[in-house]
């Protein structure tokens, strides 16, 4: 038998992981931690840094994909409303969730607000928070009520892990999240700059792994992946060059992100578990971390359908803006079918798009769409045209 | 109903809609400053008290939907890109901004001058704001309201609001305006609110009666109309509320019933506490489905969303702005779940319920994400039976009338079974 590459045991060793249902590794790495507890978050974006100071393990919540049978989230949720919640209420409902001791509900939307009310009520004994992002801009008064809530949320979870959260601890979990988001962008920077050597497939796989073990690990394999591509210049190939927007919550099942890139595109930005790039660049690590943190997203979280554009032309210039700088031809919208977000967003945005004479398309999907032969069909013409006539 | 059988408040309150809509339409020649803003966490006192006159877009979105208008603004929304499946209120009101916003009572309605964005308790009000700074390319102020996830309003959560009117509001509204902040001005306002909602709480809780002499949902939709909306603080809210409670207790006092499309509801066979908002295209066919059976709603989740007041809230005079933070924590929709949960658990009781009854409308994730678990918990520590019926509020393509009163008819029988100790049929 031969060892397979480096890279191909990263992909692996993520694929497996990203695509357990019964959060294996998260499990057997409480196992060997007697006293270690696990905090869960539902997407978009959670303060990890204060689940690390308080010695618990961060564990993203981001569905069952195509993989989960539901059989008790459609009691929970009626046809109308995205498939998210009833898959993420069936790995509850299951079991497979019960390793949390905390579960934190961020104002991503309105779903994940009142699945933090359902969660209250159908699992008393876990805590959970509906974490209320800043909205309205940067100001100096919204970080301020955003560090008070992180205080609160410290405390709370201080208390529940038996650690109290202190600056020392605070400063060493900035410092190890810094690290990540540096190799996030690091990912992201190679793949958009050589598309072809990092298939997104593998990236989202990696990312989502990385939200399941413990930190380490996942900055471990991630260097090793990096240093996998950095040796292996591979085939370039000449194909359509695309952000893909909306799909920042509800994830795509893999099979349509290889669909996409199988049928003539290369994805070279996208806003897929968006949560792990919501900061921009590095938190400071002088002063006072909780402050630090609040106004690093109050002042830095990277515009998206989640957040209020205080800008008013700020929803018009943002796809020109993503595109220019990931040199795209062209949009792909693919947002999960009634996603508020996502979709009251797309009108403002594909105007924008298209007065900068910027080439798209969109679609919509669901976690556990199995046929992709639509998708096929329209990122495949989508490319041709691109590549044709540059998006005409 | 012809004016001769609607009760007197019900025309006060025409001709106040149509007054408020006149003015609104004639605020190009006379100045008039506009603002449009929401109707969970309106802060209309404060509006108001610069001179300006408010623009609720749900109240328009809902009365074009009576009027039958919605579903040509929302086709017309969806063709300009919007998606089947979002908030049908949101494009009902671009596609009548894009038809000239010619209002629902036949006016046309001005341009904002500022949109005064108050986050609460919906998240697609931010988007619903976002998207009308396109058509019209005004102003916007924003307001974060934090959502009570943990049950309450905690002391920073009421401080934030607080300062956020003090520091970014009111600057806005002065800019907007050309009016200083007058602060006995709005004490004023807030005095004749806090009298308008003892009254409109006395209307409310006369459900508690047999048999009721209101229907607190449909009929209810009417008496807070006003408070919701424009006149919450105004002299003419003032007059309104006090002609509306004289009415209902003189209604009471003779035990006879509402006024509902099928005649008037003296012999009430149930009474029901419902949750969610009403459909609108179809308003009156949808009533006619309860009042025909006898069914009475003696109190519901939907007339709070723009305040509860019948939990004991009332706007304080002594404390402005702290007293509008409070206002809009408390609305409806900015509570959690396990809050709303206890507040139907707690009408059930209070209003000798016999059923209870979830409406929930696709448009609208605030409300009805998390229905089905909050179904099961009512009826669970109530005993009572639930009932789950599914439509839309200004989208009538969700209204299949055929399917709910089938649905109701047969959640009637049951009540009836139950009563009865008959078998419950299948
Ligand atoms: S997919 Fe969209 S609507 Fe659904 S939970 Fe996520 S953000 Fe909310
Ligand atoms: S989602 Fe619900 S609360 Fe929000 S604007 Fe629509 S109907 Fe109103």
């Amino acid at each position: 038998m031969t060892e397979p590459s480096p890279r191909a045991a990263v992909v692996d060793w993520a694929a497996q992981i990203a695509e357990d249902l019964d959060f294996a590794a998260a499990r057997a790495h409480l196992a060997e931690n007697p006293g270690r507890k696990a905090a869960g978050y539902l997407p978009v974006y959670a303060p990890r840094e204060i689940v690390r100071a308080a010695g618990m393990l961060p564990v993203g919540v981001h569905g069952g994909g195509d993989r989960l049978e539901i059989i008790r989230g459609d009691a929970f949720y009626q046809s109308y409303i995205c498939h998210l919640p009833r898959s993420v209420i069936e790995l509850a409902q299951s079991g497979r969730l019960d390793f949390l001791s905390a579960v934190l509900f961020p104002a991503t939307c309105d779903v994940i607000r009142n699945l933090s009310g359902t969660w209250q009520l159908v699992s008393p004994e876990v805590y959970v928070r509906y974490l209320d992002l800043p909205q309205g801009g940067a100001s100096e008064l919204a970080a301020e009520f955003w560090k008070e809530e992180l205080g609160v949320l410290a405390a709370d979870l201080g208390r529940i892990a038996g650690r109290a959260v202190t600056g020392d601890s605070l400063r060493e979990a900035i410092a190890a999240y810094n690290a990540v988001r540096s190799l996030i962008r690091e990912l992201y920077r190679v793949r958009r700059e050589t598309p072809w050597r990092v298939p997104s497939e593998e990236l989202y796989l990696l990312l989502r792994a990385g939200e399941t073990v413990p930190l380490e690990a996942f900055v471990e394999r991630a260097r090793a992946y990096l240093a996998a591509v950095e040796a292996d210049a591979g085939r370039v190939r000449d194909k359509a060059r695309v952000v893909v927007v909306g799909a920042f919550c509800e994830p795509p099942p893999i099979g349509l992100i290889k669909t996409v890139e199988r049928a003539g595109c290369s994805i070279v930005d996208d806003d897929f578990l968006l949560g792990n790039r919501m900061i921009d660049g590095d938190v400071p690590l002088d002063g006072d971390p909780l402050g630090a943190l609040a106004r690093a997203f109050v002042g830095r979280a990277v515009r998206n359908s989640t957040l209020y554009e205080a800008d008013p032309e700020g929803k018009r210039r943002l796809i020109g803006e993503r595109v220019a700088a990931a040199r795209a031809d062209g949009v792909i919208f693919a947002s999960a079918s009634f996603c508020d977000p996502a979709l009251l967003d797309r009108p403002m945005l594909r105007a924008g798009a298209e007065a900068a004479c910027i080439p798209c398309i969109a679609f919509q999907f669901a976690e556990n769409t199995g046929q992709f032969q639509q998708f096929r069909e329209q990122a495949g013409t989508f490319a041709d045209a691109i590549k044709l006539w540059g998006g005409e | 109903m012809s004016d001769q059988d609607k009760d007197r408040s019900m025309l006060l309150q025409k001709e106040m809609l149509a007054e408020h809509y006149r003015r609104l339409e004639a605020a190009p020649e006379t100045r008039e400053p506009v603002v449009y803003t929401f109707v969970p966490g309106n802060l209309t006192e404060l509006i108001r008290s610069f001179g300006a006159l408010p623009v609720l877009p749900e109240i328009n979105a809902l009365q074009s939907a009576m009027r039958g208008k919605s579903q040509g603004y929302i086709a017309a929304a969806e063709k300009g890109g919007h998606s089947e499946d979002v908030c049908s209120y949101v494009k009902c009101d671009i596609g009548m901004a894009r038809a000239g916003n010619v209002g629902p009572t036949g006016t046309r309605l001005p341009k904002p001058d500022l949109l005064l964005l108050s986050y609460t308790g919906c998240y697609t009000f931010m988007k619903w704001f976002e998207l009308l700074r396109e058509e019209y390319r005004c102003p916007t102020v924003f307001l974060q309201v934090p959502y009570e996830g943990d049950g309450s309003q905690t002391p920073a959560m009421r401080a934030y609001v607080a300062r956020q009117i003090r520091e970014t509001l009111i600057p806005a509204l002065e800019k907007a305006t050309g009016r200083r902040y007058d602060e006995d001005r709005l004490k004023e306002s807030l005095a004749r609110s806090r009298a308008a909602e003892d009254d409109l709480v006395a209307v409310l809780q006369s459900a508690r009666k047999t048999p009721s002499p209101i229907d607190a949902y449909f009929g209810a939709v009417y008496y807070v109309g006003p408070i919701f909306s424009a006149f919450r603080g105004t002299e003419e809210g003032l007059a309104y509320y006090r002609a509306l409670r004289e009415e209902v207790e003189q209604r009471a006092a003779r035990a006879e019933g509402p006024a509902t499309p099928a005649g008037r509801l003296d012999a009430q066979k149930y009474r029901l506490v419902v949750e969610g908002p009403p459909n609108w295209t179809h308003f009156r066919e949808f009533w006619r489905m309860f009042a025909e059976e006898g069914a009475v709603v003696v109190a519901s989740t939907y007339s709070k969303v723009g305040g509860t007041y019948d939990l004991g809230f009332r706007h304080d005079p002594a404390d402005p702005l702290g007293t509008l933070a409070d206002y809009c924590s408390g609305c409806y929709t900015n509570r959690s779940l396990p809050a709303r949960v206890e507040m139907l658990e707690r009408y059930c009781r209070e209003y000798s319920a016999d059923g209870f009854l979830v409406h929930s409308v696709k448009s609208c994730n605030s409300f009805s994400a998390g229905q089905l678990t909050m179904l099961r918990e009512v009826e669970r520590r109530t005993g009572l039976p639930g009932a789950f019926i599914e439509s839309d509020l200004v989208d009538a393509r969700y209204f299949s009338a055929a399917n709910l009163k089938n649905r109701l008819e047969s959640y009637f029988q049951m009540l009836e079974a139950r009563r009865t100790g008959a078998a419950v049929p299948a």
